[in-house]
């Protein structure tokens, strides 16, 4: 029988107690106070610890009893959907919203199976003239529609 | 004055053409934006706020009422077509609305999420204005340590939702906690776990973590399936529901309604407590509890009802009291605040009109919801009739756009990035992640009661257990987790039975 016999609680666990470290070990610093006066680290540090106490059991639990295994990991469209929301965070404040939804929606039909990139092109264009519709004009948010070096334009 | 003069008082103020006309404006713009998803209620009346500098005080209100009712109504038909929560209230509706919709039952769905939201609306305005004086007075009993108890039970009553490990549900929701502490601490003035960001010291926000890990997670999960579809629009055809699914759901509205009524009154986060509790408490009456999740309709008609009821009657303690009780109402203490009203006991004496005017005004603002999207659904339903290729990338640029103008700051889209991320192993791993939301909302109150609590008690733990009302929260949260686990271990045992025979 193999020691790791339900593999996601397992891993959850670990990862649970992964972040119960971290916050006791950051929160380190925090002043504890008393049970009256509770400091900063009081509150924190309570929820560490119960994180890594209560991980430990479920990834013990991941060691007894049985479940399915892990479905694969397809890194492929995440990582490309959250890049593609990082060109637009790095481009709306400097080339504009149009710029910055046209390459957003264009990087992220690459996931797509079903990707053409006409299709994408044109869908991102419509997509960007409705956020500047909306969010520009309609509700006012302080974003250059073009890129600043030419203007910005409001 | 009585409750009929107040009442026609009210109405007086309400049906004025022009506040009918901003009633209109106002749940129109709440609907129109809270169908996008990633912008629920809260953005929408920031972003909104300016506008009614330039209205009379009722006119204002009106009109910031209706974008709240508008943008929840919004959110709901999200969560059910699109399997996103518009706003955190409406994360239960995703578990069995959603089912619903790849049922190709999206119709009955939207059709009991307006009714039961009108039918809760109706009476929760009643209940505030028939029963609004003594049930403050209620809620005045309530100290730091009955809140921390209703708090605790409302975690643990989150616990039963999630349909897999129990633990890994507490895990989640303390991870919550924990995430919802990031930023100042209001008695010290200390940045926690802000990594010298000082965005971070604000803690961290609402829209940025739940648009990472709901969208964004959800739909890279959607993409590794070839043949996952997103949105469910094939069969809302009738909006609609069948006499024996009416009769499935009409108790369930009223349970949501009750619920939502006495929690909206009494908890922080009224709409959300009451539509989770709603939730368990359909669950638990159901003939067949295995039903929920997959598709059962109260467990949609019971939580839109609470929603909305512990919506409205968390309208009281903000008049009353002058103490906001979530996001929303914070808003508009402030949108009180520019017409330089100070919200408090006054305000129900001083201008009448402003109180009663509100009270009257909000049902006609359901009237309208119910009016406007019954048939304005289908048009929601066609915009979304669109393939998922080219679906998904809008959605996409929509929250990006939407978590940006939460605060005006890219930092905000990192934050999604982050928990898009953090949402897509969650996913892998089998957690859910609605009980981190909740977490995450409650942290901050519930350190601050634990915290109030244990001052007023000079650091005596047994304080919880000496208050009654505090006693009966903490008994029932134990009884409901004993609840749960017993069966759960019963369950294992079975498994591992079946596994070594």
């Amino acid at each position: 029988m193999p020691l790791i016999r339900n593999p996601k609680d397992f891993a959850a666990g670990l990862l649970f107690m992964a972040f119960g470290l971290a916050a006791l070990v950051i929160a380190r610093s925090y002043p504890l106070g008393t049970a009256s006066r509770m400091g900063p680290g009081y509150f924190p540090r309570i929820l560490g610890i119960l994180l890594l106490g209560l991980g430990s059991l479920l990834s013990l639990s991941g060691c007894r009893s049985g479940g399915e295994p892990m479905s694969r990991w397809h890194w492929r469209p995440l990582s490309i959907v959250l890049l593609s929301v990082l060109v637009w965070g790095l481009a709306a404040q400097w080339l504009g919203l149009v710029v910055a939804s046209l390459a957003l929606v264009f990087v992220s039909s690459v996931a797509s199976d079903e990707f053409g990139w006409r299709e994408a092109l044109l869908s991102g264009a419509i997509q960007a003239a409705s956020m500047v519709a909306v969010f520009i004009y309609g509700l006012g948010v302080p974003l250059p529609v073009w890129p600043v070096f030419l203007g910005g334009g409001r | 004055m009585d409750l009929f003069g107040n009442l026609a008082l009210g109405l007086g103020v309400a049906v004025t053409p022009l506040n009918l006309f901003y009633a209109f404006v106002g749940t129109l713009l709440g609907t129109l934006i809270g169908v996008l998803p990633g912008i629920g209620p809260v953005p929408t009346i920031a972003m909104l706020l300016p506008i009614t500098y330039y209205l009379p005080p009722v006119s204002a209100l009106i009109m910031l009422a209706g974008i709240y009712y508008g943008a929840s109504y919004g959110g709901s038909t999200n969560a059910i077509l699109v399997n996103i929560p518009g706003e955190i209230s409406s994360v239960v509706t995703v578990l069995d609305g959603h089912q619903m919709a790849r049922q190709g039952r999206a119709g009955a769905a939207l059709c009991v999420s307006a009714l039961g939201s009108f039918f809760a609306g109706y009476v929760a305005t009643v209940v505030i204005a028939a029963f609004a004086p003594p049930l403050v007075e209620l809620a005045l009993k309530f100290d730091a340590a009955e809140y921390f108890s209703l708090m605790v039970l409302g975690l643990l009553s989150a616990v039963v939702l999630a349909h897999g490990s129990v633990l890994k549900a507490i895990l989640m929701i303390i991870l919550g906690l924990l995430l919802g502490i990031v930023g100042t601490d209001v008695e010290s003035g200390m940045a926690r776990f802000s990594f010298e960001a000082p965005e971070l010291t604000d803690g961290i926000g609402f829209v940025g973590l739940a648009m990472g890990l709901f969208a964004f997670a959800e739909i890279a999960v959607n993409l590794e399936q070839k043949s996952g579809r997103h949105v469910f629009t094939e069969n809302v055809t009738g909006l609609w529901m069948t006499w024996a699914e009416f009769k499935q759901v009409f108790p369930a509205i009223l349970r949501g309604t009750a619920l939502g009524t006495m929690l909206g009154i009494l908890s922080g986060g009224g709409a959300t407590l009451s539509a989770f509790a709603s939730y368990t408490v359909e669950k638990k009456l159901a003939k067949d509890p295995s039903r929920f999740g997959k598709g059962a309709i109260e467990g949609v008609a019971g939580p839109e009802s609470a929603n909305n009821a512990g919506a409205q009657t968390s309208f009281i303690p903000l008049l009353r009291l002058g103490i906001p009780s979530n996001a929303v109402m914070a808003l508009m203490v402030g949108a009180l605040m520019i017409h330089n009203i100070q919200p408090g006991p006054q305000v129900m004496n001083k201008p009448p009109d402003l109180f009663w005017g509100l009270i009257v005004s909000m049902w006609i603002g359901n009237l309208m919801l119910v009016v406007l999207n019954l048939p304005l659904i289908g048009i929601w339903v066609k915009l979304l009739r669109v393939p998922y290729r080219l679906l998904y990338p809008a959605i996409v640029l929509i929250c990006t756009v939407g978590s940006y103008t939460a605060n005006n700051n890219v930092f905000e889209v990192w934050v999604a990035i982050a928990f898009g991320i953090l949402g897509y192993i969650f996913a892998k791993l089998g957690c859910e992640p609605a009980p981190l939301l909740l977490g995450f909302i409650l942290g901050p109150m519930l350190e601050e009661n634990l915290r109030r609590a244990l001052v007023l008690s000079r650091g005596d733990f047994t304080v919880f257990f000496r208050r009654p009302i505090s006693l009966t929260m903490l008994l029932m949260a134990a009884a409901l987790l004993i609840l749960i686990v017993v069966p759960a271990i019963r369950k294992k045992r079975e498994e591992v039975f079946v596994e070594e025979s």
